[in-house]
């Protein structure tokens, strides 16, 4: 018992270690005093001055920013309305068809999406004769278009768990079909649509293929910004700021975790209060 | 369910936070966008105390002329990415900045404009003969040299004690004596390069027996390799993994900087049996490709890049040095490597670390090696021929 402890834990340790030892040298290596990548000369806050005070870095994060915000809501809106429609839909054949339809961005290699959307901007652009059909908006639209349907694969099995009976109770209550939605259905989905938000949000923030593809003159994101640094080493201010969106995303992380598991375990209590009192009430018939 | 909106509310509070960050930080105070589009890495950008070109561009040119200018700073990381941007015809930049054989290639799919040279009197003024007219723009009507660069040998003296600067030759890269301690191009082209100009052959020749040839010593030359590294090469010289390495001089620089204690490398060009420097140029070079919108502010750019006697908000300001310094490759600019500030700064004269000798060493006539151990645009045919080959010594065992 006790050697298949240490296996398990030796196991559990090598997971880990892979898993976060090149992290962890990057966060110690953002704190080294020289410019080395491979010597460590001595602890110093330099790289995080550096990064701070560097505007090209700064102005990528915000682009990188602006651009997963925007894509995660729109697609999260987009996503949802489109689940909650598909969900509605009476025939299976063409559900099943119509869900699959809209998981291919997902199966497709990220490649080759980025090179259609290229083809694609290009055509479009020569026909309506832009100058200039690259910029923000075509990537939003990209970023868009490739995390929907990873919302939707949130949102539909929490459709799908819905009981369906509770719309029908609302309105038999009063409520029009709009309120019902807002009121009763919306509720009930809403941790779906929070997950598919969080994951469009993150996908978009780590995009690199789909964004190279697509981006126009002026609109850097962070990925692009790295990438292109690769011919001259990549600096140390870039570790700085890898550690810094590493802390930032774990506090976020278990900040998540920690709200979510509450709900879970309020939502067990309630569950084994509700089974007591039912058990109670039939201990009371019984003995009756 | 409480809990769920207090969830939500924080994850929305997190995600609008640098959202309306970014939306006051992009204000539209200005009358003309530039687009430039250059290396990652390639400019003088603020960090390191130094000099935000860019920044001040926008003011001077303000100060000058009375007019916003906003500069659209964007990287590429290789010539193809660049060329593949340029030919879907979806984007428009102003200036940009490749090496020479693209150049060549742009030039010959006509997808750069002339300059007018009366906007760029810098050039004139700055750049000697002997960068002008070179083999990829031989009426030098479409480029302004923007940097120069030339590949060398960095070695580890702690491992290899019989060589000195002055008398390396590509033979160091294929000495039974340092095995398994040598890092090679891994690029078909740099790569195929050392072993041509190691046999004397030409870089740019069109007959397929010299690129066998070339295979050839590359092949006996694999089994003494480390590895193929790019930048790799970094971490692998400065640690003391490898002690042999050929690189670019500016990037060599950086490593001699930054190695360890029990490191200690020394850089040299090699040589060919008559003690001339044998070894691969590029030019980086600034042109403004066609779909470029603003050609005369990216004119003024382009002569801004070369100036060294601006006076910005009442302080002087040497754009070109700055740029020079940050980069560390060498520069084109008389008015900035005749300058004896530069020179020592760079550290002219040193005994033990004279960047200034490894960068524009003494003697070299440029124009002539240019010409001679550049790489040219090559038949697409010819280079389908040498990745075959390439591909096929990366399979050898």
């Amino acid at each position: 018992m006790k050697k298949n402890n240490f296996l398990a834990n030796f196991y559990m340790f090598m997971v880990f270690f892979f898993l976060f030892a090149p992290i962890v040298v990057m966060i110690l290596f953002s704190f080294n005093a020289g410019k080395s990548t491979s010597v460590f000369e001595g602890f110093s806050l330099t790289w995080y001055a550096e990064m701070i005070s560097n505007e090209a870095i700064l102005e990528a994060v915000r682009n990188t920013l602006l651009l997963a915000v925007t894509s995660s809501v729109i697609s999260t809106v987009l996503g949802t309305v489109a689940a909650y429609g598909i969900n509605k839909m009476r025939s299976p054949g063409v559900r099943a068809t119509l869900m699959t339809i809209t998981q291919i961005p997902m199966i497709n290699p990220e490649i080759i999406t980025g090179f259609s959307f290229t083809l694609l901007f290009v055509f479009t652009g020569t026909i309506l004769h832009f100058s200039e059909t690259f910029s923000f908006w075509t990537m939003l639209i990209a970023h868009v278009t490739f995390s929907l349907p990873y919302v939707m694969l949130q949102i539909m099995p929490k459709l799908k768990q819905m009981d369906k009976s509770l719309p029908e109770a609302a309105m038999d209550l009063g409520c029009n079909p709009v309120q019902s939605f807002f009121k009763v259905e919306l509720p009930e989905i809403m941790p779906g649509i929070v997950t598919g938000l969080i994951m469009a949000f993150t996908l978009s923030l780590d995009d690199f293929v789909i964004s190279y593809f697509t981006k126009g003159s002026g609109f850097t994101t962070l990925p692009i910004l790295i990438y292109g640094e690769v011919r001259k080493s990549v600096k140390p201010d870039i570790y700085a700021l890898a550690t810094v969106i590493f802390v930032t995303v774990l506090v976020f992380l278990v900040l998540f975790n920690m709200l979510s598991t509450d709900e879970d375990a309020k939502a067990k209590r309630q569950q084994q209060r509700e089974k007591a009192r039912a058990r109670r009430k039939h201990a009371k018939e019984a003995h009756k | 369910m409480k809990r769920l909106k207090l969830l939500s509310a924080i994850f929305a509070m997190v995600l609008l936070m640098p959202c309306l960050a970014s939306l006051s930080a992009c204000d539209s105070n200005y009358d003309v966008v530039l687009n430039v589009y250059n290396w990652g890495e390639y400019i003088s950008d603020g960090s390191y105390d130094s000099l935000n070109v860019n920044e001040a561009f926008e003011k001077w040119y303000f100060q000058e002329y009375g007019v916003r200018v906003k500069v659209n700073y964007d990287t590429y990381d290789s010539n193809e990415s660049l060329r593949a941007k340029l030919e879907s015809n979806a984007v428009s930049y102003d200036v940009i900045i490749p090496s020479d054989y693209m150049i060549d290639y742009f030039i010959e799919h006509e997808m750069l404009q002339e300059l007018n040279f009366e906007n760029i009197p810098n050039f004139e003024k700055n750049i000697p003969e002997q960068f002008r007219n070179l083999f990829y723009d031989p009426e030098n009507k479409y480029t302004v040299p923007y940097t120069y660069g030339m590949v060398g040998i960095v070695y580890d003296t702690n491992v290899v004690t019989d060589v000195t600067p002055k008398d390396v030759t590509w033979d160091l890269m294929w000495s039974d004596d340092y095995a398994k301690q040598i890092l090679q191009f891994d690029n078909s082209r740099d790569a195929f390069g050392t072993a041509m100009y190691k046999l004397g052959i030409s870089v740019n020749s069109d007959c397929p027996n010299d690129w066998r040839a070339a295979y050839d010593e590359l092949a006996a030359q694999k089994p003494l390799l480390k590895r193929y590294v790019m930048d790799q090469v970094f971490n692998m010289m400065e640690s003391g993994d490898a002690a042999i390495a050929a690189y670019y001089a500016g990037d060599c620089i950086t490593m001699m900087e930054n190695s360890s204690e029990n490191v200690d490398l020394q850089f040299g060009y090699p040589r060919d049996k008559d003690g001339n420097i044998c070894t691969n140029l590029f030019m980086d070079a600034m042109c403004i490709p066609t779909c470029a919108k603003n050609k005369e502010v990216a004119e003024a750019y382009i002569n801004f890049m070369l100036s060294t006697d601006l006076v910005i908000d009442g302080e002087p300001c040497d754009i070109a040095r700055a740029n020079a310094e940050y980069i560390y490759y060498a520069t084109p600019n008389s008015a900035v490597y005749e300058n004896p500030e530069y020179q020592e700064a760079l550290g002219k004269g040193d005994e033990e670390c004279d960047y200034y000798e490894m960068l524009y060493p003494e003697g070299f006539d440029f124009a002539a090696s240019y010409n001679e151990f550049a790489y040219a645009n090559l038949d697409p045919e010819l280079l389908a021929f040498i990745s075959d080959l390439w591909l096929d010594l990366k399979l050898l065992d």
